[in-house]
């Protein structure tokens, strides 16, 4: 068996000097009615050929983004990544090495950690980012226990505009550690709300920008009035291009940001592995989940990287660790921080602008159709329309004729009462012609 | 100066006790490189933690052996941590407390009693 | 010594020097190009929400990001290079079949929203894996989505939590051997609970008696790993899960160490409730330097209806995800993360179980055990085995002991091996054993790196009885960098760089 090196001569060795006369010996702390007699009831080994006829057969059944007008966005976007970084990210001494615990023998992953903390303290514009969480939604989760423990206070309210699968993943987590969270009806436009909702024990806000309906706003009143209350704000990003453009996080008050950094360098992957960001402002750094990178000298003086501040973890603190989180993102950040490093912040920009471009194309080819409503007031790249039927019926429809037309609100939350909005989402990856089909596609199936 | 088994010291001053961890907690702790200390105002009994005292590889409680209302953090601790280990049983203090008890203190070991206790461990 | 590119400092022969992108220049370069004209576009209509000047990080050239991150990858030790021995991690090949499958662009290049008709593979792909995970683990249930290990284990905990609320019934409390991951209390106390440790026998396994005296009324649920963090079998298994039933709590196993029984022994025969299974472990995805994971649960019928969403049915026109608690999930605890899960290592782990099948996922258990039992044997003489008396399993743990006196700890050990061309074995953990070293060679290794890792301990320890402390004292010195100091990276973090004042 190709992945099995011992041979029955090694075994047979092996055996003798372990003093057992058989494998079965080793096994002898099982109990007799547990021990299984022969193989397990699934098919026997294959060759590469085999399994690749078999998993090629799998991925033949489905429609992959690049195969026509594709515009889905809401939480997972489609972008280029750059031929190098996924050469680079399967060398092996990347692909199959560690955690890095043993710095001496780490500095390549320790120091690309190091980089990507700095880029993303940058891109949020806050002071320090950690090695990253799993993804977009848990990190969230996490910065809500963060403000809990950092305020010790119990509540939190989620804006109408954050991602549903945020909010959700956010109230299981909270759920369990008593953190009682409150999210608003799902609204385009109105971090009003948010404002009106917060109280005494509102230990944070947590509001998304661009939010789940496309929309870019000022968050700067909210987090003013969610200090003076002596709340924290957190802002949540899922669209990592954005950060070309929009105000950053920090600039606009955030006390903890924590976005998805899947747009950046990983690709769309029928939704993980992703990569978290997590950032938050100097003071509340012990506070915060996850694994941090830090710079030292060896005994030489030479410079050099190390996890540090290991004691807010789990393998330390066990019961009262910040988080029980032991893997972060790894593979992916460095994904993120290659692709990021090729970028530039100037290219990072004009990535955005571009986008913003597209996305103004889409929105206007939309809004020209008969029945069509834009909702969105203010987009980056991804824009709400309200349609004359049902969004997801048009999708399918649209699907069926070759057409993706982006994610129909009812799939996100059917309890919203939003079942005729479509979230339509446009890149640097679509094409004009792509969005011509759609507009012709669409008039053609509201035309029914 | 008097000191708990688990290696806290108390120094009592009228109705304030200054309490910190001993010369040997700090050697055996190794480099100290966070302390957490308490809120002003939180009240304590003895044997409740007070502080977390945190090394590379491990985190520490240290608990209260006195009882009564902190009133005052030794916050230089969060700048230079490492006083912990240069005088643990001086400057390195974590706490002062306003004593529920003035005398609650004479019920720990001195000096002579404490290193004879070492000895022991 | 072997090729780690070690031998020498950075900056020589095959080891180069590379500072910081940050030390590069390039802070109005880009490696990348875009059309000109469109993306200098209008944003007029962003107007006071956009940044005022792009954001303050260089970009490289495509030859500077190459050499880069290649000079940088020279530092790093990896399972390609050599036996990586970090017990309860599962150091094992990554099979390059499973990169090429999880890269076609029906994979890859699929968007989780997209409409449930154009992605029916990759549900079946899920669905297979659900299939393969269930088969060997004798359960009847597995929620796929959690995101690594230790995100599973606080699945199985909310599962087991909603279960006992469903009845009315607000268990406060878990029970977790003292030798437990730290995971294991982190994540109870993340579910809400107190955690309370049971005590350990002299021959590493749980104290039955301790169990019983602590299971009262109010303990939701016992956390046990099997085999055990020590590398042991917990014989008395079935009288656990018989005692954690009989006072009405679930049990949970940490499936950290399922490398070791894989087609041996189910599970779900054990008396199992929920049990975490580490597709990075014994499923052989990447490690990625740290990441990303995969930890789906599989479930008992008692608690299979409390499983997270999305699950997937199998509707009239195909295979279907239900990602709202209604109907059939009516149950269900709600959403662990946004999305259905990792499916990149989903097709990574498939490619994996296919390609080994049901025999050869029982030989990989039995060659694994069997490589331990080898190292165990071969390195006693030298080195003081925990627990002697039996067969340990995937892995062999060593104490301290045989340390006493020499002026050498298990750090200085661990740190002299780095010199040998090894990565150090896993020490200090866990916590039940004094100075401890836990091995575990995994099934991949070929006698011949079996063999030289033992020779290479065997004069290590040799060293250490000739007196020769500084070797291990001054160790690594061969490495890119000796001894960083942890303490300063602590006391005062420096976690992003900063331009020089």
């Amino acid at each position: 068996m190709r992945y099995l090196p011992l041979t029955d001569t090694d075994r047979a060795e092996m055996l003798g000097v372990v003093g057992a006369a058989s494998i079965e010996d080793l096994f002898v702390d099982v109990p007799a009615g547990a021990r299984l007699a022969g193989p397990v009831d699934l098919p026997a080994h294959a060759g590469e050929l085999a399994v690749e006829r078999a998993l090629g057969a799998m991925a033949a059944l489905n429609r992959a983004a690049g195969a026509g007008p594709f515009f889905c966005g809401a939480g997972a976007y489609r972008h280029h990544t750059p031929a190098s970084v996924d050469h680079i990210i399967q060398r092996s001494e990347f692909l199959t090495s560690y955690t890095p615990y043993q710095p001496e023998i780490s500095q390549g992953t320790l120091q690309t950690l190091f980089e990507f903390q700095t880029q993303v303290a940058a891109l949020t514009g806050l002071d320090v980012a950690n090695a990253s969480m799993y993804d977009g939604s848990t990190a969230c989760a996490e910065a809500v226990l963060m403000a809990h423990r950092v305020t010790r206070r119990k509540g939190a309210v989620l804006s109408g505009g954050l991602h549903p699968h945020y909010a959700a993943a956010t109230h299981t987590l909270a759920h369990s550690a008593g953190v009682v969270t409150r999210r608003l009806s799902a609204a385009v436009d109105d971090e009003a709300a948010v404002v009106e909702a917060i109280d005494a024990d509102t230990a944070c806000v947590v509001v998304q920008n661009p939010n789940v309906f496309g929309t870019v706003s000022d968050l700067a009143a909210i987090a003013q009035a969610a200090h003076a209350a002596g709340a924290l704000m957190v802002v949540v990003t899922t669209e990592a291009v954005a950060f070309g453009l929009l105000k950053s996080p920090g600039e606009m008050g955030a006390d903890i940001a924590v976005a998805e950094g899947q747009s950046i360098g990983n690709g769309l992957n029928f939704g993980g592995p992703y990569v978290g960001l997590f950032a938050a402002r100097e003071a509340l750094v012990r506070q915060m989940p996850g694994r941090l990178c830090g710079e030292t000298v060896d005994a030489a003086g030479e410079r050099g990287f190390v996890l540090t501040l290991s004691t807010r973890e789990q393998h330390i603190r066990r019961d009262k660790a910040t988080s029980n989180i032991c893997t972060n993102s790894g593979l992916c950040a460095l994904a993120f921080t290659i692709h990021a490093s090729l970028l530039g912040g100037v290219g990072l920009a004009s990535l955005a602008g571009l986008n913003h471009a597209r996305g103004r194309a889409l929105a206007s080819a939309l809004g020209a159709i008969d029945g069509v409503e834009i909702l969105t007031p203010r987009m980056f790249n991804e824009v709400a329309v309200r349609l004359p039927k049902a969004a997801a019926a048009v999708v399918d429809a649209l699907a069926a004729r070759g057409v993706i037309a982006g994610v129909p609100f009812s799939r996100l939350d059917p309890a919203a009462g939003l079942d005729d909005v479509l979230l339509a989402c446009a890149t640097e990856m679509t094409t004009f012609e792509d969005i011509a089909a759609l507009a012709d596609a669409l008039c053609t199936e509201l035309a029914r | 100066m008097r000191f708990s088994k688990d290696h806290e010291w108390v120094e009592v001053a009228g109705e304030t006790a200054t309490i910190g961890i001993s010369a040997y907690a700090a050697e055996q702790l190794g480099d100290v490189v966070f302390v957490e200390l308490p809120e002003v105002g939180k009240t304590v009994k003895a044997g409740d933690p007070l502080a977390v005292v945190e090394s590379v590889k491990a985190a520490s409680d240290v608990f209260a052996p006195v009882g009564g209302v902190v009133a005052e953090v030794n916050g230089a601790l969060s700048d230079t941590p490492e006083t912990v280990n240069d005088q643990p049983e001086g400057t390195g203090w974590f706490v002062k407390i306003t004593l529920a008890d003035p005398g609650e203190a004479s019920g720990l070991m001195d000096r002579p009693s404490y290193e004879a206790f070492l000895a022991t461990l | 010594m072997s090729g780690m590119g070690a031998g020498r400092r950075a900056g020589s022969a095959l080891l180069q020097d590379e500072p910081l992108i940050f030390e590069l220049g390039g802070w109005d370069k880009s490696g990348v190009d875009f059309p000109p004209g469109e993306a200098d576009g209008d944003t007029s209509d962003l107007a006071g929400l956009t940044r005022a000047a792009p954001p303050r990080l260089p970009g490289l050239s495509e030859p500077e990001t190459l050499r880069h991150y290649v000079r940088l990858s020279q530092k790093n030790h990896a399972i390609d290079l050599a036996l990586y021995p970090l017990g309860s991690c599962t150091m094992k090949h990554n099979p390059r079949l499973g990169e090429k499958m999880a890269r076609l662009a029906g994979f890859a290049d699929l968007h989780p929203l997209a409409p449930m008709s154009t992605v029916q593979g990759a549900l079946q792909v899920m669905d297979a894996l659900a299939h393969w995970l269930k088969t060997l683990t004798g359960m009847p249930a597995v929620a796929l989505s959690p995101k690594a290990g230790a995100h599973g284990e606080l699945c199985g905990l909310l599962a087991i939590r909603a279960a006992h609320e469903a009845r009315g019934d607000g268990r406060k409390t878990v029970l977790a051997p003292t030798s437990a991951h730290g995971t294991n209390p982190a994540t109870a106390a993340q579910a809400g609970y107190q955690v309370r440790e049971i005590a350990q026998t002299a021959d590493g396994r749980v104290d039955l008696a301790d169990l019983a005296a602590k299971l009262d009324a109010d303990v939701a649920a016992v956390m046990v790993t099997n085999p055990n963090t020590c590398g042991l079998f917990e014989r008395d298994v079935l009288e656990i899960a018989r005692l954690t039933h009989a006072a009405g709590a679930y049990f949970y196993c940490d499936g950290a160490n399922f490398n070791a029984i894989l087609g041996r022994v189910r599970p779900g025969d054990l008396g199992v409730d929920a049990m975490h299974i580490n597709l990075h472990k014994t499923f052989s995805t990447p490690h990625g330097g740290g990441g990303p994971g995969a930890g789906p649960v599989v479930l008992s019928e008692a608690l299979a209806r409390f499983a997270p969403v999305p699950w997937i049915v199998h509707g009239k026109g195909g295979l279907e995800l239900i990602e709202e608690p209604r109907g059939e999930a009516a149950a269900a605890l709600g959403r662990m993360c946004a999305f259905h899960g990792q499916m990149g290592m989903f097709v990574r782990a498939l490619a994996y179980m296919m390609s080994h099948g049901a025999d050869g996922l029982r030989q990989v258990a039995d060659d694994a055990v069997l490589a331990a039992n080898y190292i165990k044997a071969r390195l006693s003489p030298v080195m003081s085995a925990a627990f002697p008396d039996g067969p340990c399993m995937h892995e062999a743990l060593f104490d301290d002991a045989w340390l006493e006196g020499t002026g050498v700890t298990t750090l200085d050990f661990a740190k002299a091996m780095i010199d040998a061309g090894f990565h150090p074995m896993t020490m200090y953990f866990p916590l039940v054993v004094h100075g401890a070293m836990l091995i575990e060679p995994t099934e991949t290794e070929p006698k011949r790196e079996l063999d030289r890792f033992c020779d290479a301990l065997i004069e290590l320890a040799d060293a250490v009885r000739a007196g020769d402390v500084e070797r291990f004292a001054g160790a690594p010195f061969t490495a890119p960098l000796r001894r960083l100091d942890e303490t300063a990276a602590a006391r005062r973090p420096r976690l992003k760089w900063t331009p020089q004042a």
